[in-house]
């Protein structure tokens, strides 16, 4: 039994949790009001190799494993979680699934600039009649020629669509042998991002509905095979659960370190808050979550890692985590009263942004059917 | 061009530091960091050693406890080795001392150019870099904001009080680089693996033909004498607006000579 990271894992969590002190923090709140995403500092994060964490070096990755991914985005989102949505998706959601189903050729043309952050790829699975009932997809591709397809429908709610970087969408849709995954390069005609949405929280990341209408591709910007499109999906989604809950756990200790700070330094009824159970076992209960919650991520991580199963742990971490950051969130604001009301303090940021943990990379309620299935159920 | 950066490794600036009550030197336990003034000289060795087109950088430095994980950070920026002094004999040691070890341990490698910072952020001495540069028989150029070269001489942008010089020097020089000079990298994760396997010879005061009482405490000629709490600062003054609060702020300014 051991539950060390390496001492190499240990000094790059230093590094990203520096970065994050230094690149992030001064300048999130001002980020958050006016829903600027931060193009600078993902450049800067491209620079330092996160987005290519965990692909092989032949193009241009870092070789690292999902632990060590997971480490980063827990170190940005103790900070701000918007900053760790666009990591993780730019990583999960944009160069995942060409590194594991694109063909040589898309992996050649793709992954090196997806792993340097010069672009970021977005992933447009969600349809605005279709979440969590992401098999009945309505965007169809129909077959008009030799090699050409014509692709039309929309996405919705697609994470790093609409960015200045944002260099291709990979949508999934219907064709006459089922659901396939085609990439669509940015700048193709036809292919229309709607205006950011807005949204509760996570206000410095991007997110726009996609719009293809009359989008014409060729059969060679099919990624995987025809018809496994909506498979192929599901087998990228698991990691992508490990990923959230991993940002829950960094959500959790901004919490923590947010209400214990506050519990410290204010007074009322002659003393500090913190002296008072209705406050202290908040921040307490907060700490448990972590240990739990750390303990579920990385066991997951660790699984997958290793090569085995890891569906149902994934479920687990993104469901308690998700949950645990949605209470540690509302704790947090109760904590710091008619000023975490106030989006001047980052609980009131924290607060906005834990909503959306039990509802993006599936609801609360499809980790429970996962679960409930693998039961038997 | 190959460059020498002498890199300090200090007790962790975030952690309350403690001071010997009979030497009133800075007690150096446990783990030691690498001290930010030096990411910069490191980072401005790599962009010139990059832009000179081939060549690389070895980090210079000295600790009594065989300390490396300073080191490991400058590596994993992409320093291509590191020498470290470590005896037990250096506690203790002096600015010229260290001079002294830190020369001859650049000395076991050809260089160009030797980069400092301008002080550590631990002693605060500021007289390392010249001391070296004497030592070494050397040129120093002190607080340098801009270095570029050109051929065999680097051009230098020296900060004064009122703005800069532009000074020339032939090579090889030690240059001494103010922080924010240029924006210190971040290490990469593939950065942090290589430097796992980037060697660090560890030498002690023998191997660099030096002897114990020429360092350390015992060949210390500076000795602290008496410490005191620096004053506290004054408060300052506290205007409250009743709608010509400007007008006092003006004056205050004018008093200053600042308006």
């Amino acid at each position: 039994m051991d539950f060390e990271l390496s001492q190499e894992q240990e000094s790059f969590r230093k590094v990203v949790a520096d970065f994050a002190e230094s690149e992030i923090r001064p300048y999130v709140a001002k980020w958050d009001e006016e829903k600027i995403f931060p193009l600078d500092v993902v450049k800067k994060m491209g620079e330092m190799g996160l987005f290519g964490l965990i692909f092989p070096e032949e193009y241009g990755g870092s070789g690292a494993d999902f632990t060590t991914l997971c480490i980063a985005i827990e170190e940005l989102a103790k900070v701000d979680s918007s900053v760790a949505i666009t990591l993780s998706a730019g990583v999960g959601l944009g160069a995942s699934p060409i590194y594991h189903f694109g063909s040589d050729e898309q992996k050649a043309t793709w992954l090196p600039k997806l792993c340097s952050g010069e672009i970021l790829g977005a992933f447009g699975l969600t349809e605005p009649d279709g979440g969590s009932d992401a098999g009945s997809t309505t965007t169809k591709a129909e077959k008009v020629g030799e090699d050409e397809w014509l692709i039309n429908g929309a996405k919705a709610y697609i994470t790093n669509s609409g960015t200045e970087i944002t260099g291709f969408i990979v949508v999934t849709a219907d064709t006459e042998e089922g659901v396939t995954a085609f990439l669509v390069p940015y700048g193709t005609p036809g292919l229309v991002v709607e205006p950011p949405y807005r949204k509760i929280g996570w206000h410095a990341s991007d997110t726009h509905g996609v719009v293809l209408q009359d989008v014409r591709v060729t059969s060679d910007s099919i990624v995987g095979t025809i018809g496994k499109g909506f498979a192929q999906f599901l087998a990228t989604l698991d990691e992508g659960r490990i990923a959230i809950a991993a940002l829950a756990l960094g959500l959790i200790q901004g919490c923590r370190d947010e209400s214990v700070s506050y519990a410290q330094s204010r007074h009322a009824f002659g003393g500090p808050i913190g002296r008072y159970q209705g406050v202290s076992f908040k921040c307490a209960d907060m700490d448990v979550d972590v240990e739990v919650v750390r303990n579920l991520v990385y066991k997951a991580a660790w699984l997958r890692d290793s090569g085995r199963p890891f569906k149902r742990e994934a479920a687990i971490a993104k469901l308690y985590s998700s949950e645990a950051a949605m209470r540690a969130a509302k704790d947090a604001v109760q904590i710091f009263g008619g000023a975490g009301y106030m989006d001047e303090t980052p609980v009131a940021r924290y607060y906005r942004d834990a909503k959306i943990l039990e509802i993006g990379e599936g609801t609360s309620e499809v980790q429970r059917v996962v679960l409930s299935r693998m039961l038997g159920l | 061009m190959n460059i020498a950066v002498c890199v300090k490794q200090i007790p962790d600036p975030a952690a309350p530091g403690r001071l010997d009550p009979n030497t009133f030197n800075l007690v150096r336990e446990g783990k030691l960091v690498m001290d930010d003034s030096d990411s910069y000289g490191v980072e401005m060795a790599l962009q010139l050693v990059d832009r000179a087109g081939g060549g690389e950088v070895t980090l210079i430095s000295m600790a009594p406890n065989g300390e490396t994980s300073g080191l490991r950070t400058a590596l994993a920026m992409g320093a291509a080795k590191a020498v470290l002094v470590s005896d037990p004999a250096l506690g203790g040691s002096d600015a010229l001392s260290t001079a002294k070890v830190l020369a001859a341990a650049i000395l076991r490698n050809p260089f160009d150019m030797v980069i400092t910072a301008t002080e550590s952020t631990d002693g605060y001495t500021g007289t390392v870099p010249v001391q070296i540069a004497e030592i070494l028989g050397l040129p120093a150029v002190s607080f340098a904001k801009k270095v570029t070269l050109d051929g065999n001489k680097a051009m230098i942008e020296r900060q004064s009080e009122s703005g800069y010089d532009e000074v020339a020097c032939e090579l090889p020089a030690v240059v001494s680089v103010t922080a924010g000079v240029v924006e210190p990298r971040y290490p990469s994760f593939k950065g942090i693996m290589a430097a796992k396997s980037k060697p660090i010879e560890t030498l002690s005061l023998s191997d660099l033909g030096l002897s114990a009482d020429q360092v350390g405490a015992a060949g210390a000629r500076e000795a602290i004498v008496s410490l005191r709490k620096a004053e506290a600062r004054q408060a300052g003054q506290i205007i409250e607006d009743d709608g010509e609060a400007f007008a006092k702020i003006i004056e205050y300014l004018e008093q200053l000579k600042v308006v």
